[in-house]
């Protein structure tokens, strides 16, 4: 078996001084797709926030072979993680391909930056249509588009996705989630993805850790954990 | 309407004076949200450290630039070893620092260079345009200058790379470091880009008001009145105000009886409140759409 792409070991987090993650344990395997479930302040966006540098860590995060553990945010970046935060992060003065240029802030072939535009324009029509319009009129669901296609733009070994179908329609998060099976079959993309939404997010995932209060408290492989019915009953809510 | 015409123009003139100080402002408001109190000061200290450079010697231009260079470094340096260790500091405590700039390049300019009032030469030429008296050739380029300014403002935020992570880290911080964006050198560089902006404006305005310590205290009144007309988030805007602040002090000045010289400052505050009141963003100021 090969070495993780992700390899988080004893992660701890805090928020000023309040704690909110206990000792994680888990890892993301290359081209991988790795959902994190519970309930609204088990500590899912914090663990994410955690492996971006945006929060004060403890405890070892190894990426790609290399410890990214205490480095700040910009420099994670650079090493290929693309998070899609809480919220999506949208710059909502700038235009739709404004956002999309920040997105590839940290490169500078040219070409292969506007190739990646139109790219993403081909996975999302609907923000070709939006090319020159400010962000922040977009839809929900459109931002949603923007805050991943953004990410994308990185060109990321790994995406941290927080929520990408919180507050959107169903139809639009059956689109989104369509895509983003697109992007790990084709692409063989890795993803972290933090849902609420367990019975979508178990649907794309492989694998599946459960968390509570800021500790790990079951993981597995996603189908197991979908149809094991106590813990539906218990953690997933339907 | 002669009258009114001159008025007119001689308002253009200060108010391209007041435009100068008001992009200023408004690059430092980009970069840090608040209002730079010293940043008349630090134009004024920066217009002697020209001052300085053509008493030695050093041809205008030359030390034109090199004034540019100096304020740009000298803004870099200040945010970095006031104004980052400050950076979750409450609001109060960057006000405090601020009054501290302000006191600071003050009085040391004065202990330098003391406060006798100095003369401070115009690439332009002293003798008026058209020959009609209407607008001297100063003004005109000191016009010129600030125009010559906004353009590459403009261009520079519209289609560089550093351009566009400054409008990134300014509106969304969070959302600019998962980008890859450092945000502490983009506020760095703004308080760079405030110091140099400044200092032209310094540069334009010593030949107009004279070049002494306290030559810009009621310019930046006038420069954020211009700012926060225009809009804040807006540099065409507070060119702008900068602008209209200059006429409409003129034209009150002259046009009404009353008011005469010794309440024009009061007629710029008057108008600042008086935007605000129906335009909270600023004439030009961008209103940020949301839909969630």
């Amino acid at each position: 078996m090969s070495d993780p792409l992700l390899k988080v070991t004893g992660l701890q987090g805090w928020y000023g001084r309040i704690q909110a993650l206990y000792g994680l344990d888990f890892e993301v395997p290359d081209k991988g797709v790795v959902t994190l479930l519970g309930a609204n302040g088990a500590g899912k966006t914090t663990t994410l926030r955690a492996l971006s540098g945006m929060i004060q860590t403890a405890g070892e995060i190894s990426f790609a072979g290399q410890s990214i553990a205490g480095k700040v945010t910009e420099d994670i970046v650079r090493l290929g993680i693309a998070h899609v935060p809480e919220g999506r992060g949208t710059f909502t003065a700038m235009t739709v391909e404004e956002n999309l240029q920040l997105g590839a802030m940290t490169r500078s072939d040219t070409r292969a930056i506007a190739e990646d535009i139109e790219r993403a324009y081909a996975y999302f029509p609907r923000l070709a249509e939006r090319r020159g319009q400010q962000a922040g009129t977009l839809s929900g669901g459109e931002q949603q588009m923007l805050a991943i296609s953004r990410a994308l733009m990185l060109r990321p070994r790994l995406m941290l996705l927080d929520e990408p179908s919180f507050g959107l329609a169903p139809l639009i998060v059956e689109e989104l989630f369509a895509i983003l099976v697109d992007l790990k079959e084709k692409e063989g993309l890795s993803m972290l993805v933090v849902e609420q939404n367990a019975a979508l997010a178990l649907e794309i995932a492989d694998e599946a850790y459960l968390i509570e209060t800021g500790r790990l408290v079951m993981s597995g492989p996603a189908q197991q954990i979908g149809s094991d019915e106590n813990v539906r009953r218990a953690y997933l809510g339907y | 309407m002669d009258l009114f015409i001159h008025q007119v123009l001689a308002g253009l003139a200060t108010g391209g004076i007041y435009a100068c100080m008001a992009l200023a402002i408004v690059m430092i408001y980009q970069a840090i949200h608040h209002l730079n109190f010293a940043q008349g000061e630090m134009a004024m200290f920066s217009t002697f450290i020209a001052w300085q450079l053509i008493e030695w010697g050093v041809p205008y231009w030359g030390a034109f630039f090199l004034t540019i260079v100096v304020s740009f470094i000298g803004g870099v340096v200040i945010e970095r070893t006031v104004f980052k260790p400050l950076h979750n500091a409450p609001i109060l405590a960057h006000i405090v620092a601020f009054i501290a700039l302000f006191a600071i390049f003050n009085s040391v300019a004065g202990f330098i260079w003391d406060f006798t009032i100095k003369s401070f030469p115009t690439p332009f030429g002293q003798e008026s345009l058209f020959g009609s008296g209407l607008m001297g050739a100063h003004d005109a380029g000191m016009i010129g200058v600030t125009l010559v300014l906004l353009v590459l403002l403009f261009l520079f935020f519209r289609n560089t790379r550093v351009g566009l992570s400054m409008r990134a880290a300014a509106s969304n911080p969070d959302s600019a470091r998962l980008v890859g964006v450092r945000v502490g050198w983009m506020i760095a560089l703004g308080w760079g880009m405030a110091a140099a902006i400044g200092a032209v404006a310094g540069m334009m305005i010593a030949p107009v008001v004279f070049l002494e310590p306290n030559m810009m205290l009621a310019i930046l009144i006038y420069g954020f009145a211009g700012a926060v007309v225009g809009g804040l988030t807006s540099p065409g805007g507070a060119v702008i105000g900068g602008f209209a602040v200059g006429i409409i002090e003129n034209l009150a000045g002259t046009f009404i009886p009353v008011v005469g010289s010794e309440l024009k400052l009061a007629i710029a505050l008057a108008l600042i409140v008086t935007v605000l009141m129906f335009k909270p963003t600023g004439l030009f100021g961008a209103r940020i759409v949301t839909r969630v």
